[in-house]
């Protein structure tokens, strides 16, 4: 491993992996923590607990705001192990110099997304630092979920299920990209940063056999695909032109060399289900505004085993890995 | 009359992205013409090898998975048209020690931050706390150099033909505001002449000698600064065909088709597949630009490839008060430094030799960690093999 550590070790790729398992995992090691799901199952399965600590620059950005991010980040993780958020706590670690108008609205979108969720943070810290030593302000939000269904797990997905899609992909990465200083893109673009407690608590209502759910951020959907190939020791082959991919985020990475499936998401989700459930939890995702494009992407088979296959519309296909590397436009 | 009009206008402003790549990526023309090159290419005497020289046309080709679309007779050689995966060592450890300076900005184009010298990258450089940036468009250093009055901004320009007119309208700006802290690390190299070397050199440093270059597949991009008539040598001086083509699946495959028709019957020519943007001229403002900052390097080395004659531009020396190796001459290094030694970027890039039946491919030289050429950015031979694979 590098010396350094570098921007590429947070990407959510290879070498974020490389660098979560060779110094976390090996110092923590335990067999909840192996499991790398979204979120830790404990207490017998009752609750699911995660944390997540956010950083985004710019802090405002279209479609969402950094603490909307910091409270849909962590609820998301609890809703992909199929559990309602209830309980979150707040850290926030602030720059010296930083605007409290821009703290108190970052703070508002916290609530409402607490509100959306049917969580509350009860508990909290609060650090000031100089200036310099942190770009603007960090959050960190950790939080507890009554798990609604239990079983869900990345490691279990089968020949039986299917995979899909909630929405169209690559919103928050292009918005954010778009966004960013030296790329002078304007586009009506935003985010897609949105909780998903109520689509999950939805398909479980309505009895859809889930085996697994994964939010698809860092990474992108390339990366939650070769986890779930890795971890549940299948192929999974995607029909490429089955993918939705908004115009905009389309044109933002044919510009700049990118791939939608390797751009972030805030309020996108994989789902493996059942075969036979398909049509059921589509229905489901249809009556949410923010996943009334859901669909199908792909089969899960043992052809390549832990590989993922993307399948072209003309008699093609090429091995589609996790993401690596920092993200960086192309030259020509 | 008026309505007919505000229709028209509306109907414009629905026009989408979609509309203008659907028809070039559309799987029943791909088939189309895979069917063809099929038909044409059991004609072939013998298999024939196509070098995309632009690594614009690897990615395409392994993206687009169109090796898988052609019959066996046909191969690709992939070719060194990648600016970062050539940029040698020692190139890059100027840039490393001009981003350590002190109160000194360094600028460069996206992903040429990744590729290591021998000190390292430029994001480890930035890791270790030097201001390495990047951009989009060159232009956007004037910006940088404006908000930063008490900084040195060094451009480390890189590139082909494509992007060299966008350093030197940077230039341009720079000299005719009088911009005093923006200066120019100049690492622009050319086609044609590395296309001669691939074929034609018998040098020390390469001998193309066995090289299997059966014909070319001749640059998008750079072809619309230059024009096709930079080609024109190919076909008449060294026997091999040049097809001008577009970056997307439709377009290579006619390219491949032309190229197939050209042996099949008896020619050997310069031809334009990607007419909607190349001409024989090219852009002249673009290139009196070009002329009026630059001159050619008498040698410029390549990583993988050695020095290559003709085949680099520097700032002509009327501009040496903005040229970075000119100014920073004392702290730069001037040694060689050689390419690894179990590296076989070179026979790759003539085609003597696939990724594959490298000894270091997919183990000690990955994307995460190059050693050659090839595997540098996602446009090297090497990386395009180990992203895509070669499933069939």
């Amino acid at each position: 491993m590098n010396k350094q550590i570098t921007l590429a070790m947070g990407n959510g790729g290879e070498e974020n992996n490389e660098l979560i398992s060779k110094i976390f995992y090996k110092a923590f090691q335990n067999d909840i923590l192996e499991k790398s799901e979204d979120a830790a199952v404990i207490h017998g399965g009752e609750l699911a607990f995660s944390t997540d600590s956010f950083t985004v620059s710019p802090l405002f950005f279209p479609g969402a705001d950094i603490g909307k991010l910091a409270v849909c980040g962590t609820c998301n993780d609890l809703a992909m192990m199929g559990a309602k958020p209830k309980y979150l706590t707040c850290s926030v670690i602030i720059e010296e110099g930083f605007s409290t108008r821009d703290l108190e609205k970052i703070v508002r979108s916290m609530k409402k997304e607490l509100e959306v969720n049917g969580a509350i943070v009860v508990s909290g810290d609060t650090k000031v630092v100089p200036r310099g030593s942190v770009d603007k302000i960090f959050i960190n939000t950790t939080g507890i979920g009554e798990i609604q269904k239990k079983g869900i797990s990345s490691n279990n997905i089968s020949q039986e299920d299917v995979i899909l899609v909630s929405r169209d992909i690559g919103r928050h990465g292009a918005t954010i990209f778009a966004a960013r200083e030296g790329i002078e893109l304007s586009s009506t673009l935003e985010s897609d940063c949105a909780s998903l407690t109520h689509q999950v608590q939805a398909l479980i209502e309505a009895g859809v056999n889930i085996t697994a759910l994964r939010d698809a951020t860092r990474g992108g959907v390339s990366a939650v695909l070769n986890e779930w190939a890795k971890q549940s020791n299948i192929c999974i082959e995607v029909q490429e032109d089955s993918i939705p991919v908004s115009q905009e985020v389309y044109g933002i990475c044919e510009m700049l060399g990118f791939e939608a499936l390797n751009l972030a998401n805030e309020g996108t989700f994989v789902l493996a289900v059942k075969k036979e459930d398909e049509q059921k939890a589509l229905e489901v995702l249809h009556g949410f505004e923010n996943s009334n494009n859901a669909v199908t992407i792909a089969d899960v088979t043992q052809q390549y085993e832990q590989r993922v296959i993307l399948l072209s519309s003309y008699g093609t296909k090429r091995f589609l890995d996790t993401p690596t590397g920092e993200l960086l436009p192309r030259i020509c | 009359m008026m309505t007919t009009a505000k229709i028209e206008v509306s109907k414009v402003s629905e026009l989408q992205l979609k509309d203008l790549y659907d028809g070039f990526r559309n799987p029943e023309v791909i088939q189309g013409f895979a069917k063809l090159i099929k038909e044409e290419a059991k004609k072939l005497e013998k298999p024939i090898n196509i070098m995309e020289v632009c690594g614009g046309h690897t990615h395409s080709i392994m993206k687009f998975g169109l090796p898988q679309l052609l019959p066996k007779n046909i191969n690709f050689i992939h070719g060194p048209g990648c600016p970062v995966c050539i940029m040698p060592k020692e190139r890059i450890d100027h840039a490393y020690i001009l981003a350590e300076l002190e109160d000194t900005i360094l600028v460069t184009l996206g992903d040429m931050i990744k590729v290591p010298g021998s000190k390292g990258s430029l994001q480890d450089a930035r890791a270790k706390g030097a201001d390495v940036r990047f951009v989009y468009s060159p232009l956007d250093t004037l910006k940088i150099a404006q908000e930063n009055p008490d900084k040195k901004i060094i451009f480390f320009a890189i590139g082909f033909e494509t992007t060299t007119p966008m350093t030197t309208s940077l230039i341009d700006i720079v000299i005719k505001k009088g911009i005093k802290n923006i200066f120019f690390h100049i690492n622009h190299v050319t086609v044609p002449e590395v296309m001669v070397e691939l074929i034609d050199s018998r040098d020390e440093h390469v001998d193309s000698y066995n090289n299997r270059i059966d014909a070319f597949l001749g640059p998008s991009h750079v072809s619309v600064i230059t024009g096709s008539k930079i080609y024109e040598k190919f076909p008449k001086k060294y026997g091999r065909p040049v097809v001008v083509a577009g970056f997307e699946p439709v377009d290579v495959m006619e390219a491949i088709l032309m190229i197939v028709k050209q042996f099949n019957e008896g020619r050997c020519e310069l031809e334009i597949e990607y007419k909607r943007l190349v001409s024989r001229d090219g852009n002249l403002k673009a290139q009196a630009l070009i002329e009026k900052y630059f001159e050619k390097a008498s040698l410029f080395k390549w990583r993988g490839l050695g020095n290559v004659p003709q085949s680099g531009y520097k700032l002509k020396s009327e501009y040496a008060y903005l040229d970075a190796e000119k100014v920073y001459a004392e702290i730069l290094p001037k040694e060689e430094i050689e390419d690894h030694k179990l590296c076989i970027c070179g026979d790759i890039l003539r085609g003597m030799a696939k990724p594959q039946e490298c000894t270091i491919f997919g183990t000690a030289c990955k994307p995460q960690t190059p050693l050659g050429s090839c595997m540098v950015s996602s446009e090297g031979a090497c990386a395009a093999y180990y992203k895509y694979g070669n499933l069939i």
